[in-house]
């Protein structure tokens, strides 16, 4: 009858440790990380709170070949909550290292309490704090890891934010669409704003569209392009285009970069390209005439 | 082989494409229309795309090259209905159709026409 082989499981005595003396842990770990200054800003009551939740998830996973390997199953519900721990501190302004320090503080009491405890065992003692520091440098890795990524999707997310927030185009008039264009002019942003504004005059049948560039700071030969290239695309539709909000320091720049903007309407203001779409439109805008009380 | 059809509306003659185009019809279409204009000295031509959902550069320079055609023939070409996503590849393709008339739809082609023979007249 063959004999199954057993594999001798990882023994881990940091975690039984952990598990036998977890009040004195927890009040030493929780110390060091007051010591460590920015912890301060958490309520006492919270950081412990914290501090012991991951103390019970760090001990309860069985002993196994796997054991110190932060990536393995077992420490799946350790990650989510140090993912968790990590964006909330993101999110609250904490620097990368003082996220992370949450689970390296543990290292200090820890440590002592393994050499108190192997003090006439120099090998199991220099095991253990081996074991230990690899688990928690993982861990603490994953905490960085975390943190960028919370910091990656907040930027991500205000990016696409900002991309529909700049391109709103507006019904000014029956057939006349306006499109005021806030932030700088890039290749991705025009052909957004371009499809948008095409899409739009499909839409509406508008026959007139304002492009106001009274928020885009600057206008170099590339933004030029972009802005002809939309006002091409708008007249092979079968519509017209008025570029409007063009500053002096904007035009002087244009004339200066020699970009020739062709027969392309331009006015300084959206009110005077809004004039100019009336009246090709056969409309205008004159004064209200009083009717008194007839 | 199939044709396009060349429709005449008054003064004017409408070629409205509703098929894929290809190479070979383009072709076609344009030697037809050109045609067209010589034996019945019409004075404008609408080209009707709003069907054409994807044009590549030989369709593009085909479309320049029929107006160019026409103009010597003495019809203007107005464009009409053309996809936001054709007018994005033409632009892409840096064939901005100079001197094509462009209109939103049939009826806005059939007033510019008429606006530009009044105001010839």
């Amino acid at each position: 009858m063959p004999a199954a082989v057993a594999i001798p499981a990882v023994r881990s005595d940091f975690r039984r440790l952990i598990v036998e003396r977890r009040e004195e842990v927890l009040k030493a770990w929780v110390k060091e990380q007051l010591k460590e200054g920015r912890a301060e800003s958490l309520p006492a009551a919270e950081l412990r709170a914290q501090c012991d939740e991951f103390l019970t998830l760090i001990a309860n996973p069985a002993d196994s070949d796997s054991i110190l390997d932060a990536g393995a199953e077992a420490w799946a519900p350790a990650r989510a909550f140090l993912a968790d721990l990590s964006r909330t501190r993101a999110r609250q302004g904490f620097s990368p290292s003082e996220t992370a320090s949450f689970v390296f503080a543990l290292k200090r009491p820890l440590f002592a309490m393994l050499r108190a405890e192997f003090a006439d065992d120099a090998a199991q003692l220099g095991d253990e704090i081996w074991h230990a520091t690899e688990l928690l440098d993982q861990l603490g890795l994953l905490t960085m890891e975390e943190y960028q990524r919370g910091r990656e999707e907040v930027i991500h997310r205000q990016q696409q934010e900002m991309l529909e927030l700049s391109t709103p185009v507006v019904t000014l008039w029956d057939g006349v669409l306006a499109l005021p264009m806030i932030g700088t002019l890039d290749s991705a942003r025009t052909q957004i704003v371009m499809e948008t504004l095409l899409q739009r005059i499909v839409e509406t049948g508008a026959a007139i569209a304002i492009i106001d560039i009274t928020g885009v700071p600057t206008v170099d030969t590339m933004t030029a392009q972009h802005l002809l290239k939309t006002v091409t695309a708008t007249r092979l539709m079968g519509a017209e285009c008025i570029i409007s909000g063009i500053r002096p320091q904007i035009a002087q720049t244009i004339v200066h970069l020699g970009v020739d903007l062709g027969d392309v309407t331009t006015k300084a203001t959206l009110a005077d390209a809004f004039r100019v779409a009336l009246s090709r439109t056969g409309r205008m805008v004159g004064p209200a005439t009083k009717h008194g009380d007839d | 082989m199939e044709r396009i059809p060349i429709l005449r509306m008054g003064d004017c003659l409408l070629v409205t494409i509703q098929v894929d185009m290809h190479d070979q019809l383009a072709m076609t279409l344009q030697s037809d229309l050109s045609r067209a204009i010589a034996a019945q000295r019409t004075s404008c031509v609408l080209l009707d795309i709003s069907q054409l959902e994807i044009v590549d550069s030989f369709i593009g320079r085909m479309m320049a090259n029929t107006a160019a055609t026409g103009r010597l023939l003495g019809a203007e070409t107005v464009v009409v209905g053309m996809q936001p996503a054709v007018a994005i590849t033409l632009v892409e393709l840096g064939l901005s159709l100079r001197g094509i008339h462009t209109a939103l739809d049939v009826e806005r082609g059939m007033a510019l026409v008429e606006r530009a023979a009044a105001s010839r007249a």
